[in-house]
């Protein structure tokens, strides 16, 4: 079946649609990411909530869905844009193949799309509204729902997972699975909380570090949170991660700003100005903390982007705060940065090293 | 941190002269190297005794050395140039060993140099086998464990510690035959005690069998700051067990998960930052394909064959980075030449797929051992790029110029099933087209990964593609739909084919598919899957979507056809013609477009031309980027016989080719036509007929007489030519019926050979030099050496061979180009042969007379230069001599005897010069023995002793019967034809001996063992004092 994608900038472009689509066609913020692997995780990954997703690399499903790489319990993306989607998987751990799978949760896939020359009008005009339709001409609004996407995909009661001694908060604005297990791996008892936990839920359960996780849309839609994630971070050691990262920064007093059409792969270049060397980190975001709205929040830079010189982390010269714009549990991506739970699991042994001998 | 200003001058090393596993990835890599040093303001002295390279033009380097590639040779240079730093490590294997040996030897200490890059303490790390491993035991990665052995007890010891199956890899065999794997004690005891035997230093490899585990490869670059990324992967098709030099490879990889792609890439990052890599690095894995353990395989600390892959198949441009890492330059500092926007610390994306298929040497020698195994055996390889496996798979297989249409190799056709299964088992170079013809069959994808352990993603890629051949035999051209057609086009199946399945012309499907506006468009290579904008000029085709490559200018605009994939007989030479070519367009202002497939050489650098296709050398490809871009000059001059072979159909599709017409060709190629215009020209030839069957055959030797040489017509590196002494030989060559007719018979006179190279306006001439050969004819030219200038011919002779040269060029008003060959036999000349292209002396004479040869033929065929007079520049008065030697590859051949004859098997060449013939010739054996001779030569018959006379000074002569100890050998002098003789040279190649099969080149080393002693100077020093004389006189 020929199915047809509309840009809210007016361009159309053609497919074959494998799957079904619901007569009035499926709305979305249109995003493309350019990792060449890690499929999988992209269509579980929260943050892209109810957006159509465009996959740069040519062949996708290649090998198969599997058990292991979830990175929550279901496919968020609206749809998905690919130049070729395999029918067939043939890896040891497939349990389904791509398309497969996508039919079972009725995700719709627009397949033998010029998806190069897509990614380019994007890359020009931005992330924007689009549309997947059966009709070639499009007649209806491409604007998707404009709810708050967090609310969907937070958890709505605490969930404990993992054991140890140190206990972190991990509040879910959307949370990918692998951020839990590291934390787990590091032998941390995680409590995932609601993204509206108030700051006494959260005291009430004494944790030893506090993680805001990352998540869907636009930081700003969060702002009647922000007055409780200041107190958490005034009060515990906090990780901020993707959403969390601009949230923390919001809560502070900075800004946040949206990018023309974000950044989503495997390969966002990350200079650390610690170890005076970058490492390549995996990326699914379209906002970023404004540069100049953090000189008088306390906080500093000590990651930046190498290509467009954003903002990828910040620390708190008082509180121990660390943010990190891109995902240090990589999955998908390079593990380079998963440092930062390491050093976020030490800073919190630290402090808590520190309380004992003080108490 | 910044460049380190502490140094001035850098000595770079090349590979030398090219071998298999060493090929024109070196010169790519050197080149790049080269261009980025002196970016940096760093004088640039180059030891590369390989002529046909790119990386030894002057424009490349301050100064130019082509020494011997030994610690004697280079310790010259140093004390001559005291370079403040060395950088071996973009010289491949060779580079890297030569900068280790002289700082073992402590020549860098001792004239402080600084080893650029890679530490040499890293290289170690690296190289040793036992500091390895356990470097990867405290980093907690995993090596297959392995022990060398030299008596059977010790293997089995050694299996009973670790289990089966085990692999045996007995060490230098001819090809890596020998080895095997084993399942059970008796398999081992059985491969170990064959492998000891076979192996020269009876020593076997008995390593843990990860056979059929995927074979994935990552380049990485890492900076002295430690900043580490990974520019490629690369997986193989062919799974562990054939060396990846001999797989099909595709990059990306296709089947592993992100789990296991970031696996081995924090390996990757982790083992080569404890090995403190400060450039590139390539690394390769064995993973399980069943779960997630796997293995290093190994490592090398500098660039390789992959990295010039990874370089094409991403447009990151990895040597000239590594370069500039090694003088201290951060990854972080550098810009992203392909995006100019973006910085060098990044890793590419990918939104296309990447094939590779080797080039390997058996359709020339279809009687040696095709099996593929550990020791590489491919002398080249073609690439190709699109955005389905399917398209980019096929693309390749047309890239290779073999004779295969498309998928279908029509031998396979009559084989059984089990035939095919047995080669598939086999492991040669056909196995794939084996797999295909078994899926053709109806063969399950399951029971051929049984077999061969190829993932099943790839063989039910190859199902699709069978499945489509039979739908195409199921329609019809008359009533084929756009859709149809284009849905063909996009999975690949070129137009040839399409026309054979449809019983019409190639030029109809052409009509028909443009005129249902099924043309490909251009992709961009950007290195960032579009994410960023970029200025790259580097594309490949592709069926679906938005062209663009749709920059157009006003300016005059010129295709340059490239080479293909490297083989004997068309080698590297071909490249720096069709750079030359481009060099010199640019010059003229002109716009040059640069079709090839060869991802291992210079001239697809897509900083060489104004724009880069990637696409096949066939008629289809190349109509199609020049209808697309309003090509209307096209030079097939420069890329060998296979541009020159793309001539007529150009021609005949309306192409306008700049100074050769498919005419011309026709009229030096068509023996008939040839002998004609020699004799009407008068000059006088070697007496021959075109026999068209086996009668006409016969009767034409019986009035020739015996010798005659017989080759078909048309070809590439002397395939199949047979010098017939007698009766008996002409019986054998019928009974074996190896012969396609029609055949030309000549006659053989045993005399001296000559050629020269000239570029002409139609009017006057210019050659270089007259260049002689040692050995006689009969020799192919490849394979001899040869002296530069020529020292025997009386001047007489040379000057008609000038004077003859100028009539064939004035007859046909020819443009460009060419290259002659004579017979020279006492006082009687002969005109050979006329090639009216590049060739493979010109890179060497344009070098050696300080002429751009190339560049002053194109400016001609563009009509922008003219000569003024006719000139020889190179003179016997020259004030210094240059020796070619040819480089043998047998070692990798098996099967491949080493006499040379008509048809060429050398792989590479080096020259040297001297003020002497003797010294030169003293060189170059220097070369091709790694240091100065000494030992013994062993001749194979006592006679030949007898003759060969007086002993020479630091050399014994000796019968091989007598020889008792074999270390004490140096060479072999064996120029015999019988079965004796053909496995003593065997016996010597194994045995890693300098093997002379001609009296002539055995008379040449003699004579090289005159001098004892030899200077080093730069190419320029040469150049200078010669014209410098040239003056004061």
């Amino acid at each position: 079946m020929k199915g047809y994608l509309h840009l809210a900038d007016g361009k159309t472009f053609q497919g074959h649609l494998q799957g079904s689509l619901a007569e009035e066609g499926i709305a979305g913020e249109i995003v493309f990411f350019t990792g060449m692997t890690g499929y999988q995780e992209v269509l579980t990954d929260p943050s892209y909530k109810n957006q159509i997703i465009v996959f740069t690399y040519p062949l996708i499903g290649n090998y198969g869905i599997n058990d292991k790489d979830f990175e929550s319990k279901k496919p968020h993306v609206a749809a998905v844009i690919v130049l070729e989607a395999a029918k067939t998987a043939y890896h040891y751990e497939a349990q389904h193949s791509f398309t497969e799978y996508m039919e079972k949760w009725g995700i719709p896939v627009l397949e033998h799309v010029d998806t190069r020359e897509l990614v380019k009008c994007i890359r020009q005009n931005g992330t924007m509204p689009a549309l997947l339709s059966l009709e070639p001409v499009c007649e209806s609004s491409c604007d998707s729902f404009n709810g708050l996407k967090v609310q969907e995909v937070s958890s709505v009661a605490p969930e404990s997972i993992g054991f140890g001694d140190t206990h972190i908060v991990l509040i879910d604005y959307g949370f990918k699975k692998s951020i839990a297990d590291y934390l787990v791996e590091q032998n941390c008892l995680v409590t995932i909380v609601p993204y509206n936990y108030s700051f006494e839920q959260i005291a009430a359960l004494r944790p030893d570090g506090v993680l805001l996780s990352n998540g869907p849309g636009d930081p700003k839609e969060l702002f009647g949170q922000l007055h409780e994630i200041k107190k958490v971070i005034e009060h515990y050691p906090v990780l901020g991660i993707c959403l969390g990262h601009q949230l923390a920064a919001l809560a502070l007093g900075g800004d946040t700003q949206k990018m023309l059409f974000g950044h989503r792969g495997a390969n966002q270049p990350v200079y650390d100005v610690n170890s005076n060397r970058v490492f390549m980190s995996s990326q699914n975001h379209s906002y970023a903390v404004n540069q100049n709205s953090i000189s008088s929040t306390g906080l500093k830079v000590r990651f930046f982007n190498k290509n467009d010189q954003s903002i990828e982390g910040l620390y708190h010269e008082k509180w121990p705060l660390m943010t990190v714009q891109f995902h240090p549990e990589a999955s998908p991506g390079p593990e380079d940065s998963v440092f930062i739970f390491e050093d976020f699991i030490n800073t919190v042994k630290y402090r808590n090293r520190r309380e004992v001998s003080y108490a | 941190m910044p460049k380190d200003t502490k140094i001035k001058s850098i000595l770079v090393i090349g590979s030398g002269p090219i071998i298999i596993g060493q090929a024109a990835e070196f010169d790519y890599a050197g080149t790049q190297a080269c261009i980025a040093l002196k970016e940096e303001g760093y004088r640039v002295i180059l030891v590369n005794n390989n002529p046909a390279t790119v990386m030894t033009d002057h424009v490349f380097a301050d100064a130019v050395y082509f020494e011997p590639m030994t610690t004697e040779g280079v310790e010259k240079v140093i004390q001559r140039e005291k370079p403040d730093g060395i950088l071996g490590t973009l010289g491949g294997q060779a580079g890297l060993n030569l900068v280790f040996k002289l700082s073992e030897e402590g020549i860098l200490e001792k004239y402080n140099v600084k080893v650029l890059g890679t530490s040499v303490a890293s290289i170690k790390q690296g190289e040793d086998r036992e500091a390895f491993r356990s470097l990867m035991h405290d980093l907690n990665e995993p090596v297959p464990e392995s022990e060398i052995v030299q008596i059977v007890e010790e293997a089995v010891a050694f299996a009973e510690k670790i289990g089966f199956p085990l692999i045996v890899r007995p060490a230098y065999t001819l090809g890596g035959t020998g080895g095997g794997i084993a399942e059970t004690m008796e398999e081992l005891i059985s491969l170990v005690s064959g492998g000891l035997s076979e192996s020269p230093i009876k020593q076997c490899l008995v390593e843990r069998s990860i056979a059929g585990f995927k074979e994935i490869e990552y380049e990485m670059m890492r900076d002295a700051a430690g900043t580490c990324i990974a520019i490629c992967n690369m997986e193989n098709i062919d799974p562990v067990g054939i060396h990846t030099g001999d797989s099909i490879v595709v990059a990306p990889s296709q089947t592993l998960t992100d789990r296991e792609y970031q696996m081995l890439r924090t390996s990757a990052v982790k083992i080569i930052s404890a090995l403190g890599i400060v450039g590139g690095c390539n690394i390769q894995f064995a993973l399980d394909p069943k779960s997630k353990n796997y293995y290093l395989i190994e490592v090398n600390p500098r660039v390789s064959r992959s990295s010039a892959l990874a370089s094409k198949a991403t447009g990151y441009p990895i040597a000239r980075m590594a370069a500039k890492l090694a003088v201290g330059c951060n990854l972080a500092e550098i810009i992203n030449p392909v995006t100019g926007t973006t910085f060098a610390s990044y890793e590419p994306s990918l939104d296309y797929v990447v094939v590779k298929i080797p080039k390997w040497p058996f359709e020339q020698f279809p009687h040696i051992d095709r099996t593929l195994g550990t020791q590489m055996k491919a002398t080249g390889e073609a690439m190709a790029i699109d955005r389905s496996f399917e398209r980019a798979f096929i693309k390749a297989v047309r890239s290779l110029n073999i004779k295969t249409l498309d998928l279908r190799l029509p031998e396979f056709e009559e084989y059984t099933v089990e035939q095919l299964y047995t080669l598939v088992e086999k492991q040669t170079d056909q196995r794939v087209f084996a797999l295909l013809e078994l899926l053709r069959r109806g063969e399950e994808i399951h029971s051929l990964h049984e077999k061969t352990k190829i993932d099943l993603f790839f063989l039910n890629k190859f199902k699709s593609l069978t499945d489509i051949e039979k739908d195409i035999e199921g329609l019809e051209i008359e009533n084929i739909t756009a859709s149809e057609l284009r849905y063909l086009k996009e999975k690949g199946f070129s137009d040839s084919y399409l026309a054979k399945e449809w019983k019409v012309s190639e030029k109809a499907v052409r009509e028909l598919r443009k005129k249902k506006g099924i043309t490909p468009v251009y992709k961009m290579v950007d290195t960032c899957a579009a994410e960023f904008e970029s200025a790259s000029n580097y594309f490949y085709s592709s069926y679906l979507g938005e062209n663009e490559a749709t920059v157009k200018s006003n300016k005059r605009k010129v295709l340059v056809i490239g080479s293909g994939p490297i083989s004997i007989g068309q080698g590297i030479e071909f490249d720096y013609c069709s750079v030359h070519g481009v060099f010199a367009l640019k010059e003229e202002n002109v716009e040059t477009i640069m079709i090839n497939n060869n991802p291992e050489t210079v001239s697809t650098d897509f900083t060489i031309s104004d724009r880069l296709y990637f696409e096949p050398l066939t008629l289809e490809d190349i109509l199609n980027v020049i209808d697309m871009e309003g090509i209307e000059e096209v030079i097939v001059q420069l890329g060998g016989q296979t541009a020159l072979n793309l001539a007529k159909g150009l021609e005949e599709a309306g192409v306008k080719l700049l100074g050769t017409s498919s005419a011309t060709i026709d009229m030096f190629e068509d023996r008939d036509q040839f002998y004609q215009l020699l004799d009407k020209l008068q000059i006088p030839r070697v007496k021959g007929e075109t026999a068209e069957d086996e009668r006409e055959l016969l009767s034409a030797v019986r009035r020739l007489g015996y010798p005659v040489l017989i080759r078909p017509s048309y070809v590439i590196g002397g395939l199949n030519m047979v010098v017939l002494r007698n009766a008996q030989e002409l019986n054998n060559v019928l009974v074996a019926g190896s012969i396609s007719y029609p055949i030309l018979v000549d006659q053989y006179l045993e005399a001296t050979e000559a050629e020269l190279d000239l570029a002409s306006d139609g009017e006057h001439i210019l050659i270089p030099a007259i260049i002689e050969h040692i050995e006689k004819t009969g020799v192919h030219s490849g394979d001899s050496f040869c002296i530069i200038p020529a020292q025997s011919f009386s001047d007489k002779t040379k000057r008609l061979m000038a004077e003859y040269a100028k009539r064939i060029v004035h007859e046909l008003k020819y443009k460009g180009l060419m290259n002659i060959q004579f017979i020279v036999k006492e006082n009687e000349m002969y005109l050979l042969e006329v090639n009216p292209r590049s060739s493979r002396t010109m890179p060497i004479v344009s070098k050696v007379a300080g002429v751009d040869l190339v560049k002053k033929a194109t400016k001609i065929l563009l009509g922008k230069y003219i000569l003024s007079k006719d000139e020889v520049l190179l003179n016997s008065d020259a004030r210094y001599t240059c020796v070619k030697h040819p480089v043998f590859s047998n070692f990798a051949l098996k099967g491949l005897d080493s006499k040379t004859g008509p048809q060429m098997i050398s792989t590479g060449e080096g020259i040297s010069i001297a003020p002497t013939l003797e010294e030169a010739l003293n060189k170059s054996f220097h070369s091709i023995s790694g240091k100065a001779l000494q030992g013994a030569i062993a001749f194979a018959d006592k006679n030949e002793l007898l003759e060969a006379g007086k002993k020479p000074a630091n050399l014994n002569l000796i019968h091989i019967e007598k020889v008792t100890d074999h270390q004490k050998v140096t060479a072999l002098y064996c120029p015999g034809t019988s079965e004796r003789d053909i496995s003593l040279r065997e016996w010597a190649v194994k045995n890693r001996k300098i093997v002379l099969t001609q009296k002539e080149t055995l008379n040449a080393l003699l004579k090289s063992t005159t001098v004892g002693n030899w200077d080093v100077s730069s190419l320029d020093q040469w150049l200078t004092e010669t014209s410098e004389e040239v003056m004061a006189e």
